[in-house]
């Protein structure tokens, strides 16, 4: 068998294991995300979905197994971990928008700090994926005068302004209210019809259904079933899956 | 059924209940202040006392002015490094607070004026005969020559208020630090920001935002605190008031005018301190 990535995944997990203490959040997880697919991982709360997605970015520190990012192995030295952090873009549920910015300025910051652009080169790039996201109106307000469905926009052209080779989503529309859900999801599905390599932990099993090309189901820390969007609705294998669909599919 | 409203215990006329709710404290500080004020421009003597003891107070601000930016510095790099990772800098940074927390400020000065100043000068004049022993005498001997005596007392004092200050801004930037939440630095370092880039560009400026009244407040404390380099012979407006007073005898009238004067000078600031407030929040989102 081959141990390393093949040059065209995108995402390799390997034999993933993350403990808290006593508590064991992932157990052997196994994972590959080919190169411009979306991965979509479902499953109750505490299933350890939230923390497979945080250790791809090294948010969190799996405790032990591989991880592979663009066919780099990620490892501790910390020099080579902010250079992959930048190639992986994330969006967090609760948007994590720097509040004394303006939207613009929100996204011109890493592109200056890290990808050493210019000013100018930056805020051309930024309104460019303000655009993209259907709000470029909103280039000078502050995060705190924007609905929850804007700020979570801006969050998302903030990651794609860093031209990353992998996006992660983690409930991105959990905190949100319903009415505002469809412009994210929107965003997200124009993102993986461009072809944008996307692992995506979501609730919403519409997105799911018109996105995905893998579904996988998570329960206690272990894959439990994983399949192809249209399998995955008509005819789930497993037990614990259908018990899941039922409660969430209404 | 209608309950009758209940009655207030204790009171024994209409009249006393209002009164009893307004703010006496403040109502005998303005009288005790207008009557002062009234004997200064009625009464030579508090005039004389007025003249001798407020020579002073230029002293006194720019102690407090210069150990406050010392104290200021010190929180900011100290406070980091109390949130750190690194184990060195964490301890490093913990002792020098509990330490200089622990002390009383009036010890702590007279610790640094006599005992870390002289052994600075040690240090420094043995840095001069190292020089002087490479053959840089031009620099060498102006090190070597340096005398304790060299460093004037108000230097002294503004050092050890900037050090005895800076613990207390430290613990104040740490939790200005920790009350920034988590999702912050995890937003900056998912972009691929250094630790240092996500202090600098984001953790920080919000921060010094939510610290800023406490950092007020704590330079008007310092004006108070100032009042201690007096036990080192410095001619701020306190040590001017105290040989004013022991040479005339007019205790009474000497020690009022000084705090008349220090609270003049509180009372002023804190409405200053409130006026910048107020503008920040305005750019605050």
């Amino acid at each position: 068998m081959n141990p390393s990535a093949p040059p065209h995944d995108m995402v390799v997990i390997k034999h993933l294991v993350k403990q808290f203490g006593q508590l064991r959040a992932v157990n052997d997880v196994n994972l590959t995300v080919p190169h411009g697919q979306v991965v979509v991982i479902i499953g109750p709360s505490g299933s350890g979905k939230s923390t497979v997605l945080r250790c791809i970015n090294h948010l969190e520190t799996p405790t032990s197994g591989e991880i592979w990012v663009d066919g780099r192995q990620l490892t501790h030295a910390s020099k080579d971990l902010n250079a992959v952090r930048a190639e992986v873009g994330m969006v967090f549920q609760q948007f994590n928008l720097f509040p004394h910015l303006t939207a613009v300025e929100n996204i011109m910051l890493a592109q200056r700090v890290v990808r050493k652009r210019s000013t100018a080169e930056a805020r051309r790039v930024a309104l460019q994926q303000l655009e993209r996201v259907g709000i470029p109106e909103k280039a000078k307000t502050y995060p705190g005068q924007l609905s929850g469905g804007q700020q979570q926009r801006v969050a998302i052209a903030r990651s794609l302004a860093m031209n990353p080779k992998v996006m992660l989503f983690d409930e991105p529309t959990s905190a949100l209210d319903p009415e505002m859900i469809k412009e994210v999801l929107d965003v997200m599905l124009d993102l993986a019809r461009d072809g944008m390599t996307m692992v995506v932990v979501t609730h919403e099993m519409g997105f799911a259904r018109n996105a995905a090309n893998e579904i996988i189901f998570m329960d206690h820390g272990q894959i439990i079933e994983r399949g192809t969007a249209e399998g995955f609705y008509t005819n789930p294998q497993e037990e614990r899956t259908r018990s899941f669909l039922s409660q969430i599919l209404h | 059924m209608l309950v009758p409203p209940p009655q207030r215990p204790n009171r024994l006329t209409p009249m006393l209940d209002v009164a009893a709710d307004w703010p006496w404290w403040l109502i005998v500080t303005i009288l005790l202040g207008l009557l002062i004020l009234f004997s200064i421009v009625t009464n030579t003597r508090m005039q004389n006392i007025f003249w001798a003891i407020s020579a002073g107070v230029l002293i006194t601000l720019v102690v407090s002015v210069s150990a406050y930016a010392i104290a200021v510095t010190i929180g900011l790099v100290v406070g980091l490094g109390r949130v750190a990772k690194n184990r060195v800098i964490f301890n490093l940074a913990a002792f020098y607070v509990e330490i200089v927390r622990g002390v009383p400020i009036l010890v702590l000065l007279l610790y640094i004026a006599f005992v870390g100043v002289p052994a600075m000068v040690a240090g420094i004049n043995a840095v001069g005969d190292w020089l002087v022993g490479l053959g840089l005498g031009f620099i060498g001997y102006g090190l070597t020559n340096f005398s304790t005596r060299n460093v004037d007392f108000v230097l002294r004092v503004v050092i050890g208020l900037g050090v005895a200050y800076g613990a207390f801004e430290a613990e104040i930037f740490r939790a200005g630090i920790q009350s920034v939440e988590k999702g912050q630095m995890e937003a900056a370092r998912a972009l691929g920001m250094t630790y240092y880039q996500a202090m600098r560009h984001v953790i920080l400026p919000q921060a010094v935002r939510r610290i800023l009244p406490v950092l007020g407040n704590d330079f008007v404390s310092m004006v108070k605190d100032s009042s201690l380099v007096s036990v080192l012979g410095v001619a701020d407006v306190t040590q001017l008031a105290k040989l004013y007073a022991s040479s005339t005898f007019l205790f009474f009238q000497t020690y009022s005018m000084l705090a008349f004067i220090y609270l003049v000078l509180t009372i002023l600031l804190t409405r200053v301190v409130r006026a910048i407030e107020g503008r920040l929040s305005l750019f605050r989102q």
